[in-house]
């Protein structure tokens, strides 16, 4: 079965054969794969689904890597839908459910994209990988450059967090730190792929690289018995991810392996640091415009995002909203989710659990509902974030001694 | 004369060219000299009111020129510009 067909423009929608480029030449537009739905619907079960891999390539019919192509893997995806009811009671939700991609094999949701961004990238040619990231992508390409046995450029702020530096240079990278900030990092990258003849997961590959999100989707839906919940908190950077999460509920219902006739509401979160997606939003227009990302959560820290005005336009059409919370809603919130839920979880997921937090407590829910919550990285890529200003953890230090002890618990 | 840098998606247009150097004092005239010497050249860049298209992002020297007076930025003869596509990323 040949399922991808091409690639479009989502706005002029002028049609490309499958290459790698990322832009439409016509309007600077995105490029979306192309499938052949009448195929894969032909080819795709839940059956068949049930029987595949205990990873995201179960569902590998809805992703651009045709069969037979090897896969990168490590064994992405396929990460547990935790029902959160401890979490759930103190936000008066009774149906909150998890998506803890923490379980990733680099500890964050890009272990999804990049597994089919290397894949497609080494199908096609490419002996290096690039790519530009505030720390996860890092993490991911690094890993799985190595696990392919290609040669990686890997390009991150200067000052990001120590934990996520020492994480990706283990893996043997090319590690560039840029003076400049994200959004700084990635112009570079965008005149560098002119030059190279390399794969950058989020540039010249990303409308493949991109799909992989989807898999969070298809994952959810198929651990809540095929059901579509009836909101998702999806974090936002660039707005890559939520853009394909659209897609992937369409995909689901269309090809009849959801029950249900519409999407769930998709809402959006964003830090109030760099926040110009709800700054729009907020302004009731989708013309987003680009702001200086000021955060502990730099791992969805651009200001100039590149699928803002389509988080926009989807989260409206859906139902949804897009909110944003302060420094201290992301820290108060990923103390809240370890404490309730025994999941630590970055400042991402910070804000992600902060924005889910706040909307329960304006009422936006009866409380019945199912809502869904993507957690997208582990707590130890930026422990720092939730450490006491002394640098140590809220702890008794004691004598070796039973008084001692008695001294400070009273049990 | 300010530098442009085109990018690949342009260079059909350019025939190839990835810098040109322009006499324009901003960049609505940078635009206007580009569409002059590579015709359909602004209709890629600005949208039907004029404005820059969602998609496209001029840099002056560092700055991204929305934050710096948009196509009245001024362009002085040592100034740089880059022109961009919008990334996504992580």
């Amino acid at each position: 079965m040949t399922r991808v067909i091409g690639m479009r423009c989502r706005e002029c929608a002028t049609d490309y054969a499958v290459q790698p480029t990322h832009v439409c030449e016509m309007c600077f537009g995105p490029l979306d794969v192309v499938y052949d739905y009448d195929a894969i619907k032909s080819a795709i079960s839940r059956e068949k689904i049930a029987a595949g891999p205990p990873s995201m390539w179960r569902y590998r019919d809805l992703l651009p890597l045709e069969d037979g192509v090897p896969i990168v893997t490590l064994g992405e995806g396929f990460t547990p839908l935790v029902h959160a009811e401890r979490l759930g009671a103190e936000l008066g939700l009774s149906r909150l459910y998890l998506k803890n991609d923490t379980m990733n094999p680099t500890n964050s949701f890009k272990d999804r994209v990049v597994s089919v961004a290397i894949s497609w990238a080494r199908a096609h040619g490419f002996e290096t990988i690039g790519c530009a990231s505030t720390g996860n992508l890092a993490n991911a390409v690094a890993a799985y450059s190595a696990r392919a046995g290609l040669e990686s450029f890997v390009f991150i702020p200067a000052d990001l967090e120590p934990a996520k530096i020492s994480s990706t240079s283990v893996f043997g990278p090319n590690l560039i730190a840029v003076r400049g900030n994200y959004d700084q990092v990635n112009r570079l990258c965008s005149q560098l792929v002119e030059s190279y003849p390399w794969a950058f997961c989020n540039i010249n590959v990303r409308p493949f690289y991109a799909e992989g999100s989807k898999t969070l989707d298809f994952e959810t839906a198929e651990q809540l018995g095929w059901q579509v919940p009836d909101e998702v908190i999806i974090p936002i950077a660039s707005g890559c991810q939520f853009v394909k999460h659209h897609r992937a509920w369409g995909e689901l219902l269309d090809l009849g392996l959801a029950e249900g006739d519409h999407r769930p509401a998709l809402t959006g979160a964003q830090a109030l640091g760099c926040a110009p997606v709800y700054n729009a939003w907020r302004e009731g227009t989708d013309q987003v415009m680009p702001v200086k990302p000021d955060t502990i959560a730099k791992s969805i820290a651009i200001g100039n995002p590149s699928d803002g005005t389509y988080v926009i336009r989807m989260a409206r059409e859906t139902g949804g909203v897009v909110e944003a919370v302060s420094e201290q809603e992301i820290v108060d919130s990923i103390k809240l989710l370890a404490r309730t839920e025994g999941i630590f979880t970055e400042t991402a997921g910070g804000v992600t659990i902060g924005v889910l937090a706040k909307l329960a407590r304006a009422g936006r829910w009866k409380g019945d509902e199912t809502i869904v919550a993507y957690v997208t990285g582990h707590g130890l890529k930026t422990a720092d974030a939730v450490a006491e200003p002394d640098g140590t953890a809220h702890r008794f230090e004691i004598d070796p001694t039973l008084k001692s002890f008695r001294e400070v618990v009273e049990v | 004369m300010a530098l442009v840098r085109i990018p690949g998606p342009l260079r059909t247009l350019s025939q190839g060219d990835s810098t040109v150097e322009l006499k324009a004092s901003d960049l609505r005239q940078a635009i206007e000299e580009l569409d002059s010497r590579y015709p359909g050249f602004k209709d890629r860049l600005l949208d039907p009111s004029g404005n820059l298209r969602q998609f496209v992002n001029v840099y002056l020297n560092d700055e991204d020129v929305r934050f710096s007076g948009g196509l009245d930025a001024k362009l002085d003869p040592k100034d740089e510009v880059s022109i961009i596509p919008a990334v996504a990323g992580g």
